[in-house]
């Protein structure tokens, strides 16, 4: 948003690229032209502009998505030259799938984080979603999709009640949430049951979640092509609204760049999927997982609900004199967490081929929470994009991809994800601190 | 001075509200008319910030009535009030520093199409009504974090604007402001009074008081101490109101040997 606030001012400042089409006339002795504070930066235009505008934002401390994108490079850079499948197509895919899963649960994690609380409950509920499908669709025999959207829903009650107490009896999100936790884990080894592990039957729909494979090469091009021109549609719409409501919009300049870049990565990951040898074509799971980025993002920025999630995770007590249930925002985030870990927990059972006792165990919480911080969410609240959770994932498990590849032993993935994650924050806090003294948070 | 309708817009009757063993406030009554600015004075902990904050839903009454529009109404939620039209700007002006001056103005009440946000009108209304009220901030798309405290001060009062109240509560907007900053504050509560708004102006400085408000309602120790029409008022006899002076064996003796010459 922040880059909206580049004022055009009087009507000297125009661009040079439109001045012909827009620029409005001075109304003729009007109320008198509304005073720029003279002390405003105004950003100057052309590459020049962006430029020092970009530098003044780093030293303010609004790094925004800029650590994440120079560590993947250097992820990359490094893994390739220590082997050089990293970059090659199945290995992609693999990171692609691995980080749908637990890409969704972050999703649910980074409003979470955004309203300033914790869900540590998320791998365990994840762990229940599979093994309510498991034991409703293998053992019980119930339709595939029934047992799914049964599943789902399970795991919206649990977030719906981890939110409750919080926001209603008042107990902290985190001691709720732990001992979410711990419940949840034991009621999903309960329903395991004696077996311990129940497969996946094949050709059932969650086995497809993570192993369907989009073989036509227009799939995968075809959507990258997609959503290359709704996100030019829709930023020329938005310019073109905002020019006619008179208010600054984006040079047509910028509009190109912007979508030259989304472009460039959509089409690279499109190409890298489809044609080295190997390829299996536009995996289903990213697919599903990229479909819940865009609503999540949608709703986060766009409508009334996504606003009040960032006011509460900003100032609680003037949400609340602002007349927004305060309680209700924070139980619906808490189920849509519960919701997206379910979820998510039924992609980790496709990858593992079946619901077992140890879904959603282990590092699975760390992963998601770190995945959200790692793409830069503030754990202070209200600072955050629903993006983040695929930024971040994909750090996760690029650096266990490359580890992997390159025989690294399991132990020292655990340290380096930590000091990964370490990093993350450190960047937060101190970023945090910036602008602080720079007078922007 | 001001042309007052009959009917107040707000009126409380017998207000109290207690906080466990603190009775904040016994038996308090007010009046607003529409186009009348209402002065609430009073010492520390005289009950000022409690009773706006009855009024405007946050702390709901224990006893007592209020009126708006000469009918009976509950305010047990700050949005009762909106929606009846009150708009309070509090003391700790209660704004969201994460989100941009647009975000903040509209925050509860925001312009949108079937629960999307209207952003572009949004802006397009923010600008136009922090234009005509002078109000000059560097651009509403900037975080109210990087705003200065007078800036913040224009902002949250611009923001109780937005709903086109009736009765806008300000609770001591120029306490923390410069010279010019409390003079376009004063400027802006005489330009809500010319629109027809009811307004209730909490503060400590009496020349700010009788610079802009009608009448002074004075509270003391939680209860009504008199109101007074500004116009037709010492300075001294609001001083005396606030403290508690004319209250004492001095003036209990006049009264009394007032009525004795009476009934002579």
């Amino acid at each position: 948003m922040s880059d909206l606030a580049k004022t055009p001012g009087p009507s000297t400042e125009k661009p040079a690229s439109d001045s012909a089409s827009t620029a409005p006339a001075v109304e003729p002795s009007a109320a008198p032209i509304p005073a720029v504070d003279p002390r405003l930066l105004i950003r100057e235009e052309g590459i020049k502009g962006y430029w020092s505008e970009f530098t003044r934002k780093v030293r303010g401390g609004e790094l925004g998505s800029l650590p994440v994108f120079i560590g993947l490079i250097v992820i990359a850079i490094v893994f390739q030259l220590q082997n050089s499948n990293f970059l090659s197509a199945s290995s992609v895919a693999n990171i692609a799938v691995y980080s749908s899963g637990l890409g969704i649960m972050a999703v649910g994690i980074v409003f979470v984080l955004l309203l300033g609380e914790i869900d540590l409950s998320v791998g365990s509920v994840a762990g229940v979603g599979a093994a309510v499908w498991a034991v409703l669709n293998v053992n019980n025999g119930w339709n595939d999709w029934l047992a799914i959207l049964v599943a789902v829903l399970s795991g919206m009650a649990l977030g719906a009640l981890h939110g409750f107490f919080f926001a209603k009896i008042g107990v902290p999100a985190f001691v709720v949430t732990l001992a979410g936790f711990l419940g949840w884990s034991g009621l999903q080894d309960w329903m395991m049951g004696g077996e311990g592990s129940i497969n996946t039957p094949s050709g059932s729909v969650v086995e497809n979640l993570t192993n369907y494979f989009f073989e036509d090469k227009a799939a995968g091009y075809g959507l990258a092509l997609v959503a290359v021109l709704a996100y030019a549609a829709s930023l020329l719409v938005d310019s073109k609204r905002r020019k006619a409501a008179s208010l600054p919009a984006r040079p047509v300049a910028e509009i190109v760049l912007r979508t030259a870049v989304v472009a460039v990565l959509c089409f690279a990951v499109a190409y890298v999927l489809n044609e080295p040898a190997g390829a299996r074509g536009l995996p289903l799971a990213l697919v599903l997982f990229l479909a819940v980025l865009i609503i999540a993002d949608f709703v986060a920025r766009r409508t009334t609900f996504g606003r009040q999630v960032f006011a509460v995770g900003g100032n609680p007590e003037a949400a609340r004199r602002a007349g927004i249930n305060v309680d209700r925002v924070r139980i619906t985030v808490f189920a849509l967490s519960g919701t997206l870990g379910a979820f998510g927990g039924l992609f980790i059972a496709s990858l593992s081929g079946g619901a077992t006792k140890s879904v959603g165990a282990g590092n699975t919480l760390m992963l998601v929470i770190a995945a959200a911080v790692i793409g830069g969410t503030s754990l202070f609240g209200g600072r955050g994009k629903v993006w983040s959770a695929l930024l971040g994932m994909i750090v996760i498990q690029s650096i266990q991809q490359g580890l992997n590849m390159i025989g690294m032993a399991n132990a020292v993935q655990y340290m380096i994800t930590g000091a990964v994650l370490l990093a993350a924050v450190v960047i937060d806090s101190v970023s945090r601190r910036t602008q602080k003294t720079a007078g922007r948070a | 001075m001001i042309h007052v309708s009959a009917t107040p817009v707000l009126a409380l009757r017998g207000i109290s509200k207690r906080f466990g063993a603190v009775q904040a406030l016994t038996d308090v009554d007010l009046e607003i008319h529409p186009g009348e600015v209402v002065a609430l004075v009073g010492d520390n902990g005289a009950g000022k910030s409690t009773l706006v904050k009855t009024i405007s839903g946050v702390h709901p009454i224990d006893d007592g009535a209020i009126e708006w529009e000469g009918r009976t109404v509950r305010v047990n939620r700050p949005n009762d009030a909106q929606e009846l039209g009150v708009a309070t700007v509090y003391q700790d002006l209660a704004l969201c520093d994460n989100l941009d001056v647009v975000a903040n103005l509209f925050l509860g009440s925001e312009l949108r199409k079937v629960s999307v946000l209207d952003e572009i009108a949004m802006e397009k209304r923010a600008k136009e009504l922090l234009d005509t009220l002078s109000i000059r901030i560097p651009s509403v798309r900037i975080p109210v974090a990087s705003l200065s405290g007078g800036q913040r001060q224009v902002v949250a009062i611009a923001r109780a604007l937005i709903g086109d109240p009736k009765v806008v509560i300000l609770d001591e907007p120029t306490a923390a402001l410069g010279v010019e900053q409390t003079a376009q504050v004063l400027d802006l509560v005489e330009r809500l009074r010319e629109r027809g708004h009811g307004v209730i102006l909490i503060s400590h400085n009496m020349a700010d008081v009788r610079a802009v408000a009608d009448k002074v309602a004075v509270l003391r120790l939680g209860r009504n101490n008199g109101v007074f029409d500004v116009a037709s008022t010492s300075h001294e006899e609001i001083i005396a109101a606030i403290t508690g002076a004319t209250d004492n064996a001095v003036t209990r003796r006049e009264a009394r040997t007032a009525t004795k010459e009476d009934a002579k």
